[in-house]
């Protein structure tokens, strides 16, 4: 899957330095002059529009009288009064529904894929090319697409005739299913040679000890990617937390940072400890799994 | 989100082709094929009543007159003409088409500028481009209030004090009908650029160095080198970025419901935001129905349009 990125890179590590010239489409120079200057001036303006308003978030949460109009990178007079406002505007109960709903949903996402794809890859079986098309389809119909009709099935499940409108569950079910992951999954099952599997059949291995013992543990790093992407998926839900609801005291985190920010009673810097709470899980998770993003975003890309 | 669906032939096991099992367990015998389909019932059950029920659902409200109470009156492809006729949703389609535009050339640009600045091997642009990909990672929703921040429309807000220190005059930004929809399509370019570069970087490291050596040696310039050895290798990810986007932008909903709402007086109105206040705030359930198909059908297109472009390609 990824074999294409890393070789090109080890062959480069070990070429000697004279050749650094031609190492970059731009033949950035490794050496101090004009060049090198040029490029750190341009990083640092970089950094400066990607990552500094995350910094001057970060510090208007902290800061005693923050408002729009003072954004710094750092508080001028710091105190966690924003965060105890928060905590009386019942922040911490949003966080807690986002915590389950990503949880919950992330844990069934991988669940789902993880025995569909060992079915989809391992096996042969009639209609396995049609399951696979329905398997694509489900990215061709998010949220979005079906948003009208989809609150009508959360409020009246057909044939079982729960709504499911109000409880965590709406949410969760809903993004358990997701052709990306079931797709990566099953796509990195795929290089899991057969010989492996014979082996363990001969042993008298059954099919569920033969995913759970065999398969899975060699497929760690695919866990990761669809790990990494799932969370994003389920924490970046805003349409489906809001049709989901019966009232605002369901809303998920991100969602309910719209309703502070219409609430006149609450302050700017409130809102921002809100952002603050609703970034530091994405980022938690995206600095453990960076390299399984990496291979996620390539994998897709690289194939083309 | 960066998947090429393979071609349905290609999901068959390759464990039980090539070589053929030597004790004639082609198909597995029938305890296993049990498992097999067992496997797939958690997928099945909820691709049921997630996605397919609704997709059906909502093709058949579509056709109907919805009124709570009175029952549902069947009218035909009445709803599809009065979205095509409404001058509301048409200029949400414009506006979705220039968003949309906008926001995947602008994103594309600057991705590959970023590939090309922050190209290499050295630690220090390692942490960098980790720092630069936090957009990318979060919501959407939260990206849309940091920014609402930053767009503060007085003189001393914080883009505007920047703006004003090189002698630009205050924007009104997401307050002004004329710059409303720009602000948010740089929002767009800046959370979804970083996402372009990963690619992009991919792809250069596939680029072979010894074309740039001998270009070098031919006297090429810089220019040159992008134009004949940089780009044709990047075809490939550029062709899937751009598809991508164009597929999330046809349903954008989360940045232009967080960042305006659709206003102000519905200059920044996409389709996704007029669909949701006609399905949800005004309950005309078999209009919004049929404006959803009708986004449905052009994602379809398109995908099945990329797909056999992509399938053409691999094939010469």
């Amino acid at each position: 899957m990824t074999s294409q990125t890393s070789t090109p890179t080890a062959v480069r590590k070990s070429r000697p330095s004279a050749s650094a010239r031609f190492d970059s489409a731009l033949g950035w120079s490794p050496r101090f002059g004009t060049n090198m200057a040029l490029r750190m001036m341009l990083c640092v303006l970089v950094f400066c529009i990607f990552a500094l308003p995350f910094l001057a978030i970060i510090s208007g949460a902290f800061d005693r009288n923050s408002s729009p109009t003072e954004i710094s990178l750092l508080p001028k007079t710091f105190t966690l009064a924003n965060f105890e406002a928060a905590q009386q505007q019942g922040l911490w109960r949003y966080l807690l529904n986002s915590l389950v709903v990503a949880g919950g949903g992330l844990l069934l996402q991988m669940t789902v894929s993880v025995f569909a794809a060992y079915s989809l890859s391992r096996r042969k079986f009639r209609g396995q090319a049609l399951v696979m098309l329905l398997v694509l389809m489900t990215m061709m119909l998010p949220e979005e697409v079906i948003g009208i009709p989809l609150s009508l099935v959360l409020g009246d499940l057909p044939l079982l005739g729960i709504s499911l409108r109000g409880t965590v569950l709406a949410v969760i079910l809903p993004v358990g299913i997701w052709g990306f992951s079931i797709f990566i999954m099953s796509e990195f099952m795929k290089e899991i040679p057969a010989e492996i599997e014979e082996a363990a059949r001969l042993d008298g291995v059954g099919e569920f000890r033969m995913l759970f013992t065999i398969i899975l543990p060699l497929c760690k790093p695919a866990l990761g990617v669809i790990g990494i992407f799932g969370f994003m998926m389920v924490w970046d839900q805003y349409l489906l937390p809001l049709i989901a609801a019966n009232d605002p005291s369901d809303y998920t985190l991100t969602v309910a940072l719209s309703v502070l920010r219409n609430d006149t009673t609450v302050g700017p810097g409130v809102l921002l400890a809100g952002a603050v709470m609703a970034m530091i899980p994405s980022l938690l998770v995206y600095l453990f799994l960076q390299r399984s993003m990496i291979r996620g975003i390539t994998s897709g890309a690289t194939k083309g | 989100m960066t998947v090429t669906p393979t071609k349905p032939a290609e999901t068959l096991n390759p464990a039980a082709g090539g070589k053929q099992a030597p004790s004639g367990r082609k198909r597995g015998n029938g305890k296993q094929l049990l498992a097999i389909w067992l496997f797939l019932v958690p997928a099945a059950v909820l691709g049921m009543y997630f996605k397919f029920i609704p997709m059906v659902e909502g093709i058949r409200l579509s056709l109907f007159k919805v009124q709570p109470f009175l029952g549902d009156v069947f009218v035909g492809f009445d709803n599809y003409v009065s979205v095509l006729t409404d001058a509301r949703f048409m200029d949400a389609l414009g506006h979705t088409v220039v968003l949309g535009l906008t926001q995947t050339l602008g994103a594309l640009v600057v991705g590959f500028v970023l590939a090309l600045l922050l190209e290499g091997q050295a630690r220090s642009l390692w942490v960098l481009r980790t720092a630069i990909f936090l957009p990318v990672v979060t919501a959407l929703a939260v990206v849309g209030e940091i920014w609402r921040i930053l767009y503060f429309p007085t003189p001393d807000g914080p883009l505007n004090s920047i703006l004003s220190s090189v002698g630009l005059g205050p924007l009104q930004f997401l307050n002004g009908t004329d710059t409303a929809l720009w602000s948010i399509a740089v929002v767009g370019i800046w959370s979804g650029a970083p996402y372009n570069m990963v690619i992009i970087l991919a792809g250069l490291t596939g680029v072979d160095r010894s074309l740039y050596e001998s270009a070098g040696v031919d006297g090429a310039t810089v220019w040159q080198r992008l134009r004949y050895i940089t780009l044709p290798a990047l075809r490939p990810s550029i062709v899937i970025v751009l598809t991508l986007a164009a597929i999330r932008s046809l349903r954008s909903f989360t940045e232009v419901y967080v960042l305006t709402g659709g206003g102000p007086a519905g200059s920044t109105e996409v389709w996704m935001t007029r669909m949701y206040s006609l399905g949800f705030q005004r309950n005309d359930i078999g209009v919004a129905s049929a404006a959803a198909v009708l986004l449905l059908l052009v994602t379809l297109l398109l995908t099945v349009g990329t797909q056999l472009l992509a399938r053409r390609k691999a094939q010469r």
